[in-house]
């Protein structure tokens, strides 16, 4: 049986380094940073240890009209932002009555998310404390759901061929992806579009992720505070926002002449199965994770020219991570880390990452990481860091890794 | 109250919640057929009325509120 090709044909992107894929790789190769201080009083109510965060560069409410705005969570928000951009990337208009661009029975939609809608969750609950049940809103339970985001993009784009919503934490965005991968292979849609979303910085999420003691307390420099791989790094940076991605069948790619950024060649999806929060400590999970995505695009591991990690900048995991993406592919991979100057998009975050990931396949460059001024001698591996490397590549691996010990690989070839 | 105000204040209403320009709210108007309004956004828009104009509007009573018209009229008989 022959596998079928995938492609990718369309990006779109709302992150805290800009409102669309354009700013935001703009800003990776750059130099930017997302990093800022959070200047809502509840810091300071609740004593929270860390007082940074990395937003959306663009508000919501600068894209969308007041109306949509009002009936939909935030994590909705900055999904079907992201799905449209890529939607129109892709070259389709949005569909209308007389007019379906994809046929709505082959076309799904598979966008994970962490968390989804808890914001609409404490917003709701505070209404009903204080002004009653007439006036909690009876789109609560809608916003609320995880499941929103990925409904939402269904609804907008006509998306009949099942719609999906892959919870894996911060694996989230990334198992967007690979289940898109697995509907199309199938035969279950020759259009998935795919990836993550979260968009929950709230005082309970702050509070609950400093108990776990995995965010960056840098706070006196939001900037420099998301350090992947360098000796100086103290945690994440919680962010916010969206990466989706179009992906087609290469048969109905080609037969409507859709210019094609790149292959999303294989996936691997693993679990720990060792502890809620904590990695395997000889990272089991990661490498079959990553030997799976390599296997099933039919590459062999010298293949995998650069890694695209997950180094989240917890003290911990980053060293795990290198080292079992050195044991899985060898010690000639480049690495990047973006979440540097993007934070920690959480469920959003494999999707941001895998459009990165995409562009350098594309554009032959990958962006430094932020911040890694002093790189950690127990990361064995060299890591992009200062300057954009300029490099012909022809295989790239995207990591993502979550809560729960959940390991995503996706293997990204050149179109 | 007259008539107008109320359709008047029905339109504020209506625009608040669903997005529909006010001039468009006019008595003649199905709030589904006409103003595309959903069952949820109704649910809203009801609550603001009761607000608004000091009446109540219990769900058996909202389903019969086809038009704008047909709220205007209950409004009337019930403030």
């Amino acid at each position: 049986m022959t596998t079928k090709d995938v492609v990718i044909t369309g990006m779109g992107a709302t992150t805290p380094l800009g409102g669309d894929v354009a700013s935001t790789w703009d800003g990776l190769l750059n130099g930017a940073s997302g990093g800022r201080t959070i200047t809502e009083d509840w810091v300071d109510t609740y004593e929270l240890p860390a007082k940074i965060a990395a937003p959306l560069a663009v508000e919501p409410s600068e894209v969308l009209p007041r109306v949509r705005l009002r009936r939909m969570d935030r994590c909705e928000q900055v999904a079907l932002i992201a799905a449209r951009q890529a939607w129109s990337d892709a070259g389709f208009e949005l569909p209308d009555e007389e007019n379906q661009p994809v046929d709505p029975d082959r076309l799904g939609v598979s966008i994970g998310t962490g968390v989804g809608g808890p914001s609409t969750l404490l917003d709701q609950h505070e209404v009903l404390k204080s002004q009653g049940l007439r006036k909690v809103s009876p789109l609560t339970v809608p916003m609320l759901m995880p499941n929103g985001p990925a409904a939402h993009v269904s609804l907008e784009l006509k998306a009949r061929a099942g719609v999906h919503t892959p919870a894996s934490a911060c694996a989230s965005g990334a198992e967007g992806l690979a289940n898109a991968l697995d509907m199309i292979r199938a035969g279950r849609a020759d259009v998935v579009v795919a990836g993550g979303a979260e968009a929950c910085i709230r005082p309970i999420t702050v509070a609950g992720f400093s108990q776990s003691r995995t965010l960056s307390t840098r706070n006196d420099d939001p900037q420099g505070a998301s350090r992947p791989f360098d000796a100086d790094r103290d945690g994440f940076v919680m962010g916010e926002g969206s990466g989706v991605l179009v992906l087609e069948s290469a048969e109905h790619a080609a037969a409507r002449g859709a210019r094609v950024y790149a292959r999303l060649a294989g996936a691997g999806i693993t679990a720990d199965a060792y502890h809620i929060t904590g990695a395997h400590p000889e990272g089991l999970g990661q490498i079959n994770a990553i030997n799976t995505a390599v296997g099933t695009a039919g590459l062999s591991t010298t293949d995998i020219e650069h890694v695209n990690a997950h180094a989240t900048a917890t003290v911990v995991g980053d060293v795990g991570e290198a080292t079992a993406i050195r044991k899985a592919l060898g010690d000639h991979v480049l690495l990047t880390a973006p979440k540097g100057a993007l934070g920690h998009i959480v469920g959003g975050a494999g999707a941001v990452e895998s459009i990165a990931t995409v562009l350098s396949l594309y554009n032959g460059v990958i962006p430094a990481t932020r911040n890694l001024d002093n790189p950690d001698p127990k990361v064995e591996l060299e890591v992009v860091s200062g300057e954009p490397r300029k490099k012909t590549l022809n295989a790239a691996v995207n990591d993502s890794f979550g809560f729960g010990g959940h390991n995503v690989a996706l293997a990204f070839t050149r179109a | 109250m007259a008539n107008e105000e109320i359709t008047q204040g029905l339109a504020t209403i209506v625009e608040e919640v669903a997005g529909v320009d006010a001039e468009e709210v006019s008595v003649d108007k199905s709030f589904v057929d006409d103003l595309d309004i959903d069952s949820l956004s109704m649910v809203e828009i009801a609550v603001q009325a009761e607000d608004k104009f000091g009446v109540k509007i219990p769900d058996d009573e909202l389903a019969n509120l086809k038009t704008v018209g047909d709220a205007v009229d209950y409004i009337v008989k019930n403030a």
